[in-house]
């Protein structure tokens, strides 16, 4: 076993050797611009593009035409949103969304906010989901767009996607998906879950970085969206720009590969997972976030109560994870994904999210146990709370000096 | 962020962790911080008829740079008397781990801690409280 461990997956992934394999002469003999229509190298390049753009259709269950490629999930966020805003500016200003969006999401929105558009951020339940009463209750005429995302980042959280899009549907208004997470993990079918526009990003599904796609429906109902890069008119003019080949191409085999697999890497993941999660939380004080019954198969987060993030981290140091806290001048907040769970500060400063993926393996997920549990132990020995929380001290009612 | 080599050190073999008796008129406790900040820190002084430092102890629920910060200074207090004490700056600090700037508030979180630890003994043994002068965050 080598370490350290990479347990941060939903951050990103590590590329498939296949996919690599599947890439590299589309940056050698294959390297033609997929726009150039009057040679060889350019048909070449382009069969590459289309092979590919059937792979990531055949994933999600749309069509090739209904693919844009863009340099990840962040672009095709910012797409989707202020694309459908511009074009359905006529119909309506409004926009739903929820208060534990990706950055990419929420920042998009508040970018539109400052161009007159009013937006409603749901809260979430303790378990992370959307209320579906409130959304149906923040439904407007001038609602022209419902963007929640499939599954959270932080939590693994799985949003009710077909409900929302029922609902999104029933009031007149589109449904934009960030499905960066889930896509390549779990089943995402757009027609079935009722998508009219997705996001997904090939890095977090052992694809390259900076390769990512727009999912936008072509019928029941023909969705447009205003382009947001202007210049040759690729991608049916909703996304110019030469076309990043080899990375499509990756996206692409990315995507067979995950289709190919994931119902079995799911049941192995979610087994693992499930693993090291009821290891972890027979240590006291230790509490899983979000909901454990709607949820990606291969991500857990956990409170480890007393003690802090990052100091835990530091710890864990053959092990590479995330943690909600963030203890830096610049941002003493800790994560507002769980602060929004109603987590306290405290908790939220407490917790690690470990991202299990497909070179994962047991005897890693073993190591990882071990070696928290020695870290957890190791910080508790050092931190006064865990003295006084063991004395039956009331921290709740202790004045802590105000930062 | 990488951390520093002596910031790794102090933080993998913490020196003086442990708790002295807070009832003790010989011993001067400071608890600064905020759970909810994400950094809280105890520090204990215990002190002679002289007022010199004989022990220093120290708790940190924080960061990596947190705990270093109050185990070094938890080394520096031993041996000094509560007025030299006064004198350790969170500037020396940061300088002898070489934080980086997103973490110098590690550092006044000590300084407060040892102030605050003075403090409580002075109180405690009839001396005037001083002005906690640095506030942080």
């Amino acid at each position: 076993m080598e370490l350290p461990i990479y347990l941060d997956n939903n951050a990103t992934t590590p590329l498939d050797p296949r996919v690599l394999e599947a890439m590299l002469p589309y940056f050698t003999s294959k390297f033609g611009n997929a726009a150039s229509r009057n040679h060889a190298f350019g048909w070449v390049a382009e069969e590459g593009v289309d092979y590919a753009r059937e792979q990531v259709a055949k994933l999600i269950g749309c069509t090739e035409k209904e693919i844009i490629f863009t340099s990840g999930a962040t672009e095709a966020d910012n797409l989707g949103i202020k694309g459908v805003y511009e074009m359905y500016a006529e119909k309506g200003n409004h926009i739903i969304t929820a208060t534990t969006e990706h950055k990419a999401v929420l920042d998009t929105c508040k970018h539109l906010e400052k161009q007159g558009a009013r937006v409603t951020y749901l809260n979430v339940k303790e378990d992370g989901l959307i209320d579906l009463a409130e959304l149906e209750a923040a439904m407007t005429p001038e609602t022209i767009l419902v963007t929640i995302m499939y599954g959270n980042n932080e939590i693994g959280v799985i949003q009710p996607i077909k409900e929302i899009a029922a609902i999104a549907h029933k009031h007149g208004a589109l449904f934009f998906t960030d499905a960066t997470q889930a896509v390549g993990k779990i089943p995402v079918n757009v027609i079935e879950d009722g998508i009219d526009l997705m996001a997904f990003t090939a890095h977090k599904m052992y694809g390259p970085k900076g390769v990512g796609a727009l999912y936008v429906r072509r019928k029941n109902p023909r969705v447009k969206v205003t382009s947001q890069m202007d210049g040759g008119g690729h991608e049916r003019g909703m996304r110019s720009g030469t076309l990043n080949v080899p990375g499509i191409v990756g996206l692409g085999k990315a995507c067979e590969l995950c289709r190919l697999e994931m119902d079995e890497e799911a049941k192995r993941l979610s087994a693992l997972r499930d693993k090291l999660e009821a290891a972890l939380t027979t240590m006291e004080e230790s509490y899983v976030n979000g909901s454990t019954a709607h949820r990606l198969p291969h991500v857990a987060n956990i409170s480890f109560k007393y003690v802090e993030g990052e100091g835990l981290m530091m710890a864990m140091k053959d092990l590479a994870v995330s943690s909600g806290s963030a203890c830096t001048s610049a941002s003493l907040e800790p994560s507002y994904v769980l602060k929004n769970l109603g987590l306290s500060d405290e908790l939220a400063h407490s917790s690690i999210r470990f991202g299990l993926g497909r070179f994962t393996t047991e005897a890693e997920v073993d190591y990882a146990i071990e070696n928290t549990k020695k870290a957890v132990n190791h910080l508790r020995d050092l931190s006064p709370l865990w003295e006084m929380f063991k004395e039956g001290v009331d921290l709740s009612k202790i004045e802590w000096a105000a930062h | 962020m990488a951390y520093s080599e002596k910031v790794m050190e102090h933080y993998t073999n913490p020196r003086n962790v442990g708790t002295l008796n807070k009832d003790s008129k010989s011993v001067g406790t400071g608890l600064v911080g905020a759970p909810e900040c994400g950094d809280v820190m105890r520090l204990q002084i215990e002190v002679d008829a002289n007022n010199v430092i004989t022990d220093a102890k120290f708790k940190t629920f924080g960061c990596g740079s947190a705990i270093a910060s109050s185990s070094l200074a938890t080394e520096w207090l031993k041996g000094k008397s509560i007025d030299e004490a006064l004198t350790i700056d969170n500037m020396d600090i940061v300088e002898e781990l070489a934080l980086p700037p997103v973490k110098i508030h590690c550092s006044v979180l000590a300084e407060d801690a040892i102030k605050s630890a003075i403090n409580d003994y002075r109180v405690k043994n009839g001396m005037e409280a001083l002005a906690m002068p640095k506030s942080h965050h």
